[in-house]
């Protein structure tokens, strides 16, 4: 997994609570068997027309945000569904960070499988947020190492995460290899318990 | 004297395998669910890094969201969805584990054929790359959705990381008035904790109502946990439980043995919980929702909200734009909203009680000239008892279609959907925008709201419903 520790980007903001992990991907991409790919069918049906053509009307459209990186957004982002089709889409669309007041659980930790980073602020924090992308693109630096968030004029906050899934994050770590350094421990609890092999 | 536990301290207890410094704890799982959407690219990981799927009689798996639902004889017409199911298959196959195919008996939806087969029992740790796992916490285990890169972490190790949630204890005292379904319990429920209430928490249902529940009205209260933000609901075992389990396909053989050890595991009195609501079951009157999220439910009886009247602005706003959504105006009297489709199914609704009850509605009356409806029960085998007690027939000469088992219509990956504007009243889970198909408008309901809709084409309350017989 890509490594996360500084990341300086363009941010998307999305005014929208509740946004449901159908909404990040529709369900008529799920059929595929690959993890990648998934980009540019990000918020198919908010981006497009019924003729296929970008909605002028959806916040993420607006040129200058082309090369957005970081989503901001409101409460319950990714509520719903387990599929990890949604962080896969949003990365592969170029997305390193959401924020976001809350989270919806299983998107929170499909995330940090992934390489993004999912940041919870302070319901205020976030409104100052929407209110500094207003005028235009608005451009935030995030930086895991020192667990803050900042901009170029006076933004600067710090936020809370879990100490092993930051070191995952900034080490990129591969977790099912870390787990298996713990095998001898899982062998023990298996004949504790009576598993059966195979 | 020990400390007093709950059911999830118990669960969580007996399962940790161990808690390195530094590191979330990793903790065991017992039963694995497979299905074709989330798995193939957990079984493309495995293969890369040249892994085995270390506890191949802990995984099961079945197609069931891309199936279709009608003639299983035929092949699969959109390639994309063939490939899939072929790929479980396949996968199935080279990594051992044990598939219920498309053609076997005892195919259908995984949160359905999982506890009809005895394979959920009290006090095992479930997952399955599915957020609607929440089901088969009504059995006492503890089960909940995980992601693909989970999934092959479970392949890999048996095991996941997870640092203990929070414990949420839904309360219900009293009990449900006649006509009233579990549905409509946690829907109001939902509604009152918002989308939200249970993040971070495992839910407990407690109380006399909860109690009172059959098994399969309580796993359509713990499948709907999701919607309010929990990725687990449970429901401590008793002997409904005991009873439900007995003599099922999987139910350990030394099955009185076993039930004394699952006696021990409800949560002693005293407990703590985090946090603790308490509601009474005869508040409830059957509910509908009416916006674009499962919390934005009112009683039958009941008008559509006036975004106006919400407390806060966020609520406005949702509510204005969901409204938008659903081309319903605030002040509209529910039992006025006209109907084009019904579906009764999904994971929440398909079982053996759910058809019964939509029957016992249907009975000797025919579906509404401006309706197309339809079921999909929720296994073969919940196909065949339904076929075996003439349910099929009721619902056949009412002019339902009756079809093979499968997610079908509750998200649409396989050809039942909405089209654009359609209006459904469903028995599924998820009222999103577009989860029934694309600009298609869903109202949650409970099979016997779903049924009489089906018949008067527009919502009417159950209770006042005239049966045949």
């Amino acid at each position: 997994m890509e490594p996360f520790t500084i990341h300086t980007g363009v941010v998307a903001a999305l005014d929208r609570a509740n946004v449901d992990t159908d909404q990040i991907i529709p369900k008529q991409f799920l059929k595929r068997i690959e993890r990648t790919g998934f980009g540019e069918f990000l918020f198919f049906d908010w981006r497009f027309l019924a003729d296929g053509s970008p909605n002028p009307d959806f916040e993420l459209n607006a040129p200058e945000l082309a090369d957005a990186s970081i989503l901001l957004a409101r409460r319950n982002f990714g509520c719903g569904s387990s599929r990890e089709h949604a962080p896969w889409a949003l990365g592969d669309y170029g997305f390193r960070v959401v924020i976001a007041p809350t989270f919806a659980d299983i998107f929170y930790s499909n995330c940090f499988q992934n390489g993004i980073l999912p940041i919870r602020l302070e319901e205020t924090d976030v409104d100052e947020l929407f209110r500094r992308s207003e005028a235009g693109p608005s451009r935030l630096t995030v930086d895991l190492t020192t667990q803050t968030i900042s901009d170029d004029s006076g933004f600067s906050r710090g936020f809370e995460i879990d100490a092993f899934r930051r070191r995952s994050l900034l080490e990129g770590l591969d977790a099912i290899g870390l787990t298996l350094q713990h095998a001898a421990a899982i062998d023990e609890w298996e004949q504790a318990h009576g598993v059966p092999q195979g | 004297m020990a400390t007093p536990r709950s059911l999830l301290d118990k669960i969580w207890d007996q399962h940790v395998v161990c808690a390195p410094a530094g590191e979330q704890p990793l903790i065991y799982i017992d039963l694995h669910l497979v299905h074709e959407v989330t798995s193939p690219q957990a079984f493309e990981g495995l293969r890369l890094a040249g892994r085995k799927v270390r506890r191949p009689g802990k995984t099961f798996a079945t197609p069931d969201h891309n199936v279709p639902t009608t003639d299983r004889s035929l092949p699969i017409a959109d390639p994309i969805s063939r490939q899939q199911i072929d790929t479980l298959r396949n996968n199935c196959r080279e990594f051992g584990v044990r598939l219920f195919d498309l053609d076997d008996a005892d195919q259908g939806i995984v949160h359905v054929i999982g506890p009809e087969m005895g394979l959920t029992q009290p006090g095992m740790t479930i997952v399955c790359g599915d957020s609607h796992t929440a089901t088969h916490g009504a059995l006492g285990a503890l089960a909940f959705g995980i992601g693909t890169s989970e999934v092959e972490h479970v392949l890999a190790t048996q095991t996941l990381r997870q640092s203990k949630p929070k414990s949420l204890e839904l309360r219900v005292e009293g009990e449900l008035a006649p006509g009233v379904t579990a549905k409509d319990l946690v829907l109001f429920l939902i509604g009152k904790i918002s989308t939200e209430g249970g993040t971070g928490s495992v839910i407990e249902y407690t109380g006399p109502c909860i109690r009172r529940l059959s098994m399969e009205q309580r796993m359509t209260v713990c499948n709907m946990s999701i919607e309010g933000g929990a990725r687990a609901g449970m429901i401590a075992p008793d002997a409904t439980t005991f009873d439900y389990l007995r003599g099922r396909d999987f139910a350990p053989h030394n099955f009185d043995a076993a039930v004394a050890k699952w006696e021990l595991l409800a949560s002693d009195p005293g407990c703590h919980y985090d946090r603790t609501e308490v509601f009474n079951g005869a508040d409830v009157v059957p509910q509908v929702t009416w916006g674009t999220n499962p919390a934005q439910v009112v009683g039958v009886d009941a008008v559509v909200p006036d975004p106006a009247s919400l407390t806060t602005a966020a609520d406005r706003d949702s509510a204005t734009r969901a409204l938008e959504y659903m081309g319903l105006a605030g002040g509209a009297k529910i039992t006025d909203i006209p109907l084009d489709r019904v579906f009764i199914g999904s994971c929440t609704n398909s079982r053996i009680e759910d058809l019964r009850e939509a029957a016992r509605v249907v009975r000797g009356y025919r579906v509404a000239s401006s309706i197309s409806a339809m079921v999909v029960p929720g296994s073969g085998r919940v196909k065949r008892q339904a076929e075996a007690e003439g349910l099929d027939s009721i619902f056949r000469e009412a002019g339902f279609d009756w079809r093979e088992a499968g997610c079908s219509m509750c998200l649409g990956m396989n050809p039942d959907t909405l089209a654009v504007g359609e209006r459904c009243a469903s028995t599924s889970n998820r009222n999103f925008e577009g989860r029934q198909g694309k600009g298609g408008r869903t109202h949650l309901v409970s099979p016997s709201m779903a049924a009489a809709a089906a018949i008067n084409g527009h919502f009417t309350d159950i209770r006042g419903w005239n049966y045949n017989g």
